[in-house]
């Protein structure tokens, strides 16, 4: 199995170009333990972890965004500056796996597989990053929203790398909340990520659904029920949460049931709506 | 408990491990790491179903594959086709009918890994369907037919004691259930086989708990002398029963015999959930009576363990489970109905516990219903009905151990409780733990108990000896023995005998394979009595001939001779040496079979005194619970655990942390979810053990009562830790949130919804 080592994205997009359906690998914590399992055998494999435009990090003040690369791994976004400007990333980064985990796991494998569990999507979806996505000579922006098309389906081309997401920095309180069976490492069985971000509320579910959810009604009800410093009533918050609750799409499988996943997930609602760093 | 270490590491202090820097380092060589020259790789084919006609295996592609050297079935095996602990009821290969998911229907032996799973893959094998029975109530009921020749039930007893018509003013009644748990070695089952050069023989290096069971059983399918059939332990990562019974033995065996290269089979993670027998799911059914003071009286009780498609140790379990439906606690009536029964899940055998853990669970759930009844606490409610030495059990046997059961609850209760949860309180130690799922004013606080008896060493007449041979040469000491160290640290407990018994520092321990008499299993919490009594008694044979030939030399008589720290002293006269200088030049070797006392079988009533000894423990849970989303953190565990005598402290202290872990685990998160014979959660991501941010603070006490049957004082420290807490832990749960939760492991929607 060839493996090709691109050192800049633009010898990336064009090893990915002339090899089509090449296999793309980052920090490979899902990829390895599909080929591990034998349920894929990719025949070329593009490595990109010596590809510097997808391992960092910039702030754009003007703006008010981030943008994070889709290889900076989970760990840079659990404490420091990216943990300040997105607290909710924070918190949906040191859910993922184990410290070995969150050295290698990054953004652009979240996407890429597209799993509704994986952690970090609910908060790219409530704050409705942007991904964008490179082939050669171009660049593509694309909703998150847009994006995640279905389980385990997006809207990647195979001649594109995702090279990364903008994010706007919070202007509003916001958080992120998970429920597994353990305490630490492990796949969620429902999670949620709150924000409230220039002064519209957003809530986008993790593990309820085919895709992360976002929950319109609940929305909507809420920002029609915010008091004037933004805060929320405890009758206003089970409201939000029963809402939310009913927008979920959860099923039943050997992690949980359909009932306790929606009833878990309006929990979480409105915990978070009441919770959150303060802007 | 505090940890001494002196100079020399003799019996009560805390040696440690000969291997154990080489463990955390990484260098530690387990099986799974052996290689040979020239070595083939093996690999199995399972069935994918439950319960299925096999109709025919076409493995003509499979042969056609480079590097492909041999494909075997169960028409390649020479002697006996099945194999068991009890009864030899499971095949090597199944030939005629699949009757689990996961059963081996052949095996290959291929140059590399990967050409073997392409080989698997190219086996066809054509399945007629059969219903599965997956209910063991109708295993029972014997209204669906028998799905193997020995029929669906495994084996039934009753226990009848006393006045079975006996009441009181309070009558409590439960139904528990109780998942099944995964043992969950780290190190998958692995073996490396070496055929004889004449290809008569082998030679097997592998992971067990029991080398020479392993050799008479893989003797009897490979239709050879036990002599031919040599086993060598390979390096052991973990054990906790899955360990006991045949899995790859017979294939490494047969493929290396077949192909005259040696053959390693390892097993993957999802592989090793098929490749060994789990904790026994139960359904327990109590019903207690009690006097207006909560002082029992009769209990009734039926317990139904699913021991799965092959018989494995279910009759044993079985009989641990009925005969421990009491508790540590004084009744003299009771009736009791047990089975065993055999349907198309999982086998199931041997874990940590042995069926004692069912029934711990059933029986502490019902204290805590006496005690609500009783207006009492739950403390006590097992301090009024703790066993003491003397005691009878429901079989008739009286418990002759120690039975320090209420100085257990006492000391524990004595330990403090932990601080109450602060305002301001970091997530992470909150339930939900890293998800941040909560805030300290949605947690609510419970406190719950757990107390055991279980039964250490072989039961029901079986003579489980142990084997050991001590050489003292020139001050040094080698001991040899087949003790499989799994983990437990017998390999350090030895040495710290023989320097104890023979005043001696250097001492080795042999490689353990079957080139010395049997040490049994290591399981049952035995080895420290049971090889521990070989090793002892083989020292000790030894000093004495060393006092003799001092004797002689100097002229004194051998019996003033005693061994002071690494001297030899004559306690009526002036002569001291050191054993060093008296052993120069000189070889002793002594073996010795230390055997317990006999047991008995039970009769049709129940009734016998089937078990050697008995040990006790005490837990105390303290658990937080977010009631709403049914999260649950394990804040503190106080145990105090009836020990004899603390060999090596720090070892009894691993045994109890460990042991406590995995109680949790089946608490709160560990099971098989088995559907219709199907398991669904075959891997490390989704049957989940605790983490470090699951485990709790554990404070231990330990009661030093030296048992005088105990050959060093020392009973068994290995199962109790895992037995009493599982129940501790849920019943801190309950007590959280003031409702009853009739099963384990409790998952969150049993707690929330």
């Amino acid at each position: 199995m060839p493996v090709l080592l691109p050192t800049s994205l633009s010898e990336a997009t064009q090893m990915l170009s002339d090899t089509p359906g090449a296999t793309l690998l980052a920090g490979g914590t899902d990829l390895m333990v599909e080929v591990n399992f034998n349920h894929r055998k990719p025949n070329d494999v593009i490595a990109l972890r010596h590809v510097p435009e997808l391992s960092q990090w910039s702030l754009n003040k003007v703006a008010g965004t981030v943008f994070i690369g889709s290889a900076v791994p989970y760990k840079h976004m659990e404490s420091g500056e990216l943990a300040q400007l997105v607290p909710a990333l924070a918190q949906a980064a040191r859910t993922v796996g184990s410290p070995q985990i969150r050295a290698a796991g990054s953004i652009g494998g979240n996407l890429g597989t597209c799993s509704p569990a994986g952690d970090s999507l609910p908060v790219l979806s409530a704050l409705d990053a942007i991904v964008h996505l490179a082939s050669v000579n171009t660049t593509r922006d694309v909703p998150v929203s847009d994006f995640m098309v279905g389980p385990k389906r997006n809207s990647r081309e195979q001649n594109e790398i995702i090279l990364g997401v903008t994010l706007p920095i919070r202007n509003g309180r916001q958080g992120y909340a998970k429920v597994g069976v353990r305490n630490a490492m492990v796949i969620s069985v429902a999670s949620a990520c709150f924000a409230l971000q220039d002064g519209s509320p957003r809530i986008a579910l993790g593990s309820v659904g085919p895709t992360v959810l976002r929950c319109p009604h609940a929305e909507q009800f809420l920002s029609q029920n915010l008091a004037a410093d933004g805060s929320v009533s405890d009758d206003v918050a089970k409201e939000f949460g029963r809402l939310v609750s009913q927008e979920s799409k959860p099923i039943d499988d050997h992690r949980s049931t359909a009932v306790y996943r929606r009833h878990a997930v309006g929990v979480l609602a409105q915990r978070l709506v009441q919770r959150g760093v303060q802007s | 408990m505090t940890i001494t270490k002196t100079r020399r590491d003799v019996l009560g202090n805390s040696a440690l491990r000969p291997d154990g820097a080489a463990k955390v380092r990484g260098d530690f060589s387990f099986t799974s790491d052996l290689n040979a020259e020239n070595m083939l790789w093996g690999a199995t084919l399972r069935s994918p179903h439950a319960h299925a006609r096999i109709i025919s295996i076409d493995y003509s592609e499979a042969w056609k594959i480079t590097g492909v050297e041999t494909i075997i079935t169960a028409d390649d095996v020479p002697g006996l086709p099945t194999y068991g602990l009890i009864s030899q009821d499971q095949p090597v290969f199944a030939r005629d009918i699949v009757r689990y998911m996961g059963e081996p229907i052949a095996a290959v032996a291929a140059d590399h890994p990967e050409t073997c799973r392409r080989a698997l893959a190219a086996i066809k094998v054509e399945y007629e369907l059969l219903p599965v029975l997956s209910e063991p109530e109708d295993a029972i009921s014997g209204t669906v037919p028998a799905i193997h020749p020995d029929g669906n039930l495994i084996r039934h007893q009753r226990i009848v004691a006393g006045d079975v018509s006996a009441t009181g003013p309070i009558v409590v009644e439960g139904t528990y259930d109780i998942g099944m748990q995964d043992q969950a070695f780290l190190g998958t089952e692995a073996a490396l086989g070496f055929p004889d050069h004449d290809g008569h023989g082998v030679e097997v290096h592998v992971a067990t708990q029991w080398l020479h069971e392993d050799q008479k059983q893989m003797a009897a399918c490979l239709g050879l002398p036990e002599n031919r059939v040599r086993l060598v332990l390979g390096g052991v990562g973990g054990a906790f029963g899955a360990r006991e019974d045949i899995s790859l033995q017979v294939h490494t065996a047969l493929l290396a015999l077949r192909t005259k290269r040696p053959v390693k089979m390892q097993y993957g993670r999802e592989e090793s959930f098929f490749g060994h027998v789990h904790r026994h799911p139960a359904k327990v059914w109590m019903r207690h009576h009690a006097d207006q003071n909560g002082k029992l009286i009769k209990i009734e009780a039926r317990f139904v363990f699913d021991g799965g498609a092959y018989a494995s140790t279910s009759s044993a379990v079985l009989i641990n489970g009925v005969t421990h439906t009491q508790g540590p606690y004084v009744c003299h009536n009771a009736i009791v109905d047990g089975y065993a029964v055999r349907t198309n899940n999982p086998p199931c055998g041997a874990m940590r516990g042995f069926g004692v853990v069912q029934a711990c669970f059933a029986h502490e759930g019902q204290m805590d219903k006496i005690a609500a009844a009783a207006g009492i606490d739950p403390v006590t409610v097992r301090l009024i009905n703790a066993m003491k030495t003397g005691d009878t059990l429901i079989t008739g046997q009286t418990v002759e151990s120690v039975a320090p059961v209420e100085r257990l609850i006492r000391e524990t209760n004595e330990i403090p409780l932990p601080a109450p949860l602060p305002d301001v309180v970091d997530e992470l130690h909150l339930p939900g733990g890293s998800g941040i799922t909560s805030e300290r004013k949605h947690i609510r606080r419970g406190i719950g108990w757990g107390v055991s008896i279980k039964n250490i060493m072989y039961s029901e007449g079986f003579d489980d000896y142990s084997t050991a041979r001590c050489t003292l040469k020139d001050g040094a000491v080698t001991l040899k023995f087949a003790t499989s160290e799994v983990g437990q640290g017998f390999v350090t407990l030895a040495p710290q005998i023989a320097r104890s018994v023979l005043g001696v520092d250097d001492v080795v321990c042999d490689t353990i394979d079957t080139n010395i008499g049997s040490a049994g299993s290591t399981s049952a919490s035995r080895q420290t009595w049971m090889s521990g009594g070989a090793v002892d008694g083989a020292c000790r044979l030894v000093r004495e001939r060393l006092f003799e030939h001092v004797g002689a030399k100097y002229g004194v008589d051998p019996i003033r001779l005693i061994i002071d720290d690494t001297d030899i002293v004559d306690t009526v006269g002036t002569l001291r040496v050191s054993v060093h200088e008296a052993t120069q030049g000189v070889t002793i070797s002594e073996e010795f079979e230390h055997h317990h006392r006999p047991t008995e079988d039970l009769d049709e009533n129940g009734q016998g005194n089937c078990h050697v000894a008995f040990a006790f423990v005490a837990h105390r849970a303290v658990v937080d619970v977010d009631p709403e989303l049914g999260l649950v953190k394990v804040v503190q565990i106080a145990t105090t655990q009836d020990v004899g005598k603390a060999l090596n402290p720090l070892s009894v202290l691993g045994q109890i942390e460990g042991g406590i872990a995995q109680g949790l685990g089946l608490a709160v998160m560990e099971e098989i979810i088995v559907e219709n014979g199907r398991v669904r959660n075959p891997s490390f991501t989704d049957y989940l053990l605790p983490t470090a941010l699951d485990a709790p603070v554990v404070v231990a006490r330990l009661v030093e009562e030296p048992d005088p049957q105990a050959p060093l004082g020392a009973k068994g420290v290995g199962e109790p830790p895992c037995i009493s807490v599982t129940p501790a832990i849920v019943a801190a749960i309950r007590d959280a949130i003031g409702k009853d939760i009739p099963r384990c492991p409790v998952r969150p929607q049993d707690i929330c919804l």
